[in-house]
């Protein structure tokens, strides 16, 4: 296991946003997260990134607790591609070669074979301002993954994106994964997205677990009525 | 209108001419603006940034005292340095006064709430969501603040800009602390001052045109800068 959780609270202003009893998140695979707004998932996912501490509770990695100030080797382990891709105003080449940077790593190779990846080898001296939203989700993702990260973190990466770019990131996520062994957490909204993508994939709601289980499972004969009801569509929330 | 061309004319012919007291002036103002300006962009900029980065319950507070300063009558300002410097005051053992020190000094009291109170409005203002992305990309801390830094750079060359045009035109201050003493303490504005009291309005005019060329040359110079940082 990559990631263990154990009774995980994450309380802002007194409201708990997050209460999460037990997970644990297997090597190499792909989880999804899903559920309405407000359910709790991206709070998960900065916690899972080190971004913030947690109230309650412990985060294992690789089996090792994280408690307190995390140190710069774990969390460097670990990278999140957000929703809305926040691009340094420099060239594609320098917005990818800049997760590098801050390694102290100078590999213009490295930077070539991630832009190959995403298919922007063609834009890499273009100003990243001036690209269209997916390409510039694909920036954020080929940023992430030259550094090669041991797990990383998507939170809505394809939403406000055309069919085509989804299609696209899809495809990269999923390669990734296969070829490198690349543990991802997805957060999404899209059910579809869930069961197209991951190999498990869990619900969340009001901050808890409701269900987690093998993605076929989970859309097919999920345990809980709950499930059942947000994957057919329903308001459950 | 007669004032204005000969003046100009006046200017072309003193530049032209190469005129030594008008270089030494000319230099004069030059080397303490510049000065100033890279002691209040070294002193101004930190500052600006950790203002804008971090929060304090003091934050309202010190935004006031940051603009007020950004406004301080430079007359005042000059009288303050004066007061601080002159013999009987607590840095009158420096012996900076009327000495082109002392006018660095005040320009310093005056360019430096310019250079911090415009960084830290501009590092408030870039995304806040990119603190996020660059410390889940793996920043320390450090790094994490200069990228914000970097992102708020037009806004903070903006900042040394609009200080080292505050601080070029200055006259008020630098005339009190520095006494405008022929040969040693006098710059292009106190020179201007003079030749209008006496009545030669094409010099002050010459001088005047001379210092709108500096200082544009030198705005040129920094939005270059500027330019090269924004690609």
């Amino acid at each position: 296991m990559i990631y263990e959780v154990d009774a995980l609270k994450q309380v802002y202003g007194g409201r708990t946003v997050l209460h999460i009893e037990r997970l644990a998140v297997r090597d190499g695979e792909i989880l999804a997260l899903v559920g309405p707004s407000g359910a709790g998932k991206s709070t998960l996912l900065r916690l899972l990134n080190f971004l913030e501490r947690p109230s309650e509770g412990v985060i294992r990695f690789c089996g090792a607790p994280q408690r307190g100030a995390v140190t710069l080797g774990v969390r460097r382990q670990v990278t999140t591609v957000f929703q809305r891709p926040v691009l340094l105003h420099d060239s594609v080449r320098n917005n990818v070669a800049y997760s590098l940077r801050l390694r102290g790593v100078k590999a213009a190779e490295r930077v070539d074979r991630a832009l190959a990846e995403v298919g922007l080898e063609g834009l890499a001296r273009r100003p990243a301002q001036t690209l269209s939203g997916g390409e510039m989700q694909r920036v954020a993702l080929a940023r992430a993954l030259v550094v090669e990260p041991r797990v990383l973190l998507l939170d809505e990466p394809t939403a406000n994106l055309d069919p085509y770019n989804v299609s696209l990131i899809e495809g990269l996520i999923r390669d990734h994964n296969q070829r490198t062994g690349t543990t991802v957490v997805l957060v999404t909204h899209n059910v579809f997205q869930a069961k197209r993508l991951a190999h498990r994939t869990a619900l969340l709601l009001n901050g808890y677990l409701v269900e987690l289980a093998e993605t076929p499972l989970f859309f097919t004969s999920p345990a809980d009525a709950r499930t059942r009801a947000f994957v057919q569509g329903e308001m459950v929330y | 209108m007669s004032t204005l061309l000969q003046g100009l004319i006046e200017a072309i012919h003193l530049i032209a001419a190469r005129d030594e007291a008008l270089t030494q002036i000319a230099a004069l103002s030059l080397r303490v603006s510049a000065l100033a300006l890279v002691i209040s962009t070294l002193l101004g900029v930190p500052v600006g940034a950790a203002l804008g980065l971090t929060r304090s319950p003091f934050h309202g507070l010190i935004t006031a005292v940051l603009y007020t300063g950004m406004g301080l009558p430079p007359v005042v300002v000059g009288l303050f340095v004066y007061l601080m410097l002159s013999r009987s005051g607590p840095l009158g053992v420096l012996s900076w006064l009327f000495t082109p020190k002392a006018m660095v000094t005040a320009e310093v009291v005056i360019a430096w709430p310019l250079v911090t109170g415009l960084t830290m409005t501009s590092v408030r203002g870039v995304d806040p969501a990119l603190r996020l992305q660059v410390r889940s990309l793996g920043a320390t801390r450090i790094q994490e603040a200069w990228a914000v830094l970097l992102e708020a750079r037009i806004g903070v060359v903006a900042a040394i800009v609009a200080a080292f045009g505050s601080i070029i035109s200055e006259v008020g201050a630098v005339m009190l602390v520095g006494g405008d003493i022929e040969g040693k303490t006098r710059v292009l504005t106190t020179a201007i001052v003079l030749s209008a009291r006496m009545g030669d309005f094409a010099q002050g005019m010459a001088l005047g045109i001379i210092l709108l060329l500096l200082a544009f040359l030198a705005n040129v110079a920094l939005l270059r800068l500027q330019g090269r940082t924004v690609r």
